[in-house]
């Protein structure tokens, strides 16, 4: 753990810092300002990419679970715990900025708009998702999270193409759909995306390193307290399922006497 | 409050929720590191 701390951590977590400074002196000082919205418009350089990079964690939480489901790999089922843990972050800014924009801009800070709705669905999707990797430690606990994580995933498509084909208060997409962008702006959004791309990683990494550590260790209480004293070690919060299949495959191992 | 205030709470809102969650990580992981040394011990 030392040596990949050394090794790549340390200079991704400088990397990342000094490209999230660049992105925030582009967003701040060289962006060219919008005529109508004024300086509330640079808002978008947040907002945007946070849900792109959100869009991305739940687009990777699918692909993980599908794999959980189909070859069982709990490796595939932690970087789907990962990806959601993360996305809800990067959603969770999403929905604060959003409303911090439209206050000025709509004069109100919410309405029940279709993408707007369809963001808030997707956040408690996955924000019921963490709870029931949280709260549940049954065996059963990675294949209905993974199913759910399935579920959650067909609201993605939802939020995108919402503005797309319904009409909302929510500004029309400004790639792709017909929209435009001052090159100078695009260049701006596309440096932060990359920059909360990079933060995305990082964390996500570290959260996944956490994770398996978390694994490894209530593995190894688990066979302790079976091997020691031979009773089964009370269920601490956050016990992952992969301690209870453990303690399953360990007691067929040494049969029922 | 001026559009530029909006502009800030935005910006401050955003690492507010990183720096959170960046921060519990950073607890979880003494946490684990500390039930490691004690079970370490244990042995």
């Amino acid at each position: 753990m030392k040596k990949a701390l050394l090794v790549f951590a340390v200079p991704a977590a400088v990397l990342t810092a000094l490209l999230l400074a660049y992105a925030f002196y582009q967003a701040m000082w060289v962006a060219p300002m919008e005529r109508t919205m004024g300086e509330v418009q640079r808002i978008f350089y947040y907002h945007v990419p946070s849900a792109w990079t959100a869009f991305l964690l739940f687009f990777v939480n699918l692909v993980a679970s599908v794999t959980y489901l189909i070859r069982r790999n709990t490796r595939a089922d932690a970087v789907a715990l990962v990806s959601a843990e993360v996305g809800v972050v990067f959603c969770t800014v999403v929905l604060v900025t959003g409303p911090i924009w439209a206050r000025p801009v709509w004069g109100i800070w919410w309405t029940w708009d279709i993408r707007l709705t369809t963001t808030l669905v997707l956040w408690l999707i996955y924000v019921s998702y963490l709870m029931l990797r949280r709260f549940s430690d049954g065996a059963q606990t990675p294949k209905l999270a993974a199913v759910l994580a399935i579920f959650g995933a067909l609201d993605v498509p939802l939020v995108y193409f919402s503005i797309w084909f319904f009409r909302t208060q929510h500004p029309q997409p400004v790639i792709g759909g017909g929209g435009s962008i001052d090159p100078r702006m695009l260049h701006v959004l596309l440096i932060n995306w990359l920059a909360f791309s990079c933060l995305a990683l990082l964390v996500g990494w570290s959260r996944y390193r956490l994770e398996i550590m978390q694994r490894d260790l209530e593995e190894e209480l688990a066979l302790e307290s079976l091997l020691g004293d031979g009773g089964l070690p009370p269920a601490s919060a956050g016990a992952s399922s992969r301690t209870g299949s453990l303690l399953n495959r360990t007691s067929s191992r040494m049969g029922p006497g | 409050m001026t559009s530029v205030k909006f502009l800030y709470a935005a910006y401050i809102a955003t690492w507010v929720i990183h720096g959170t969650y960046i921060g519990s990580l950073v607890r979880r992981y003494s946490r684990l590191r500390r039930r490691r040394e004690e079970l370490d011990r244990g042995k």
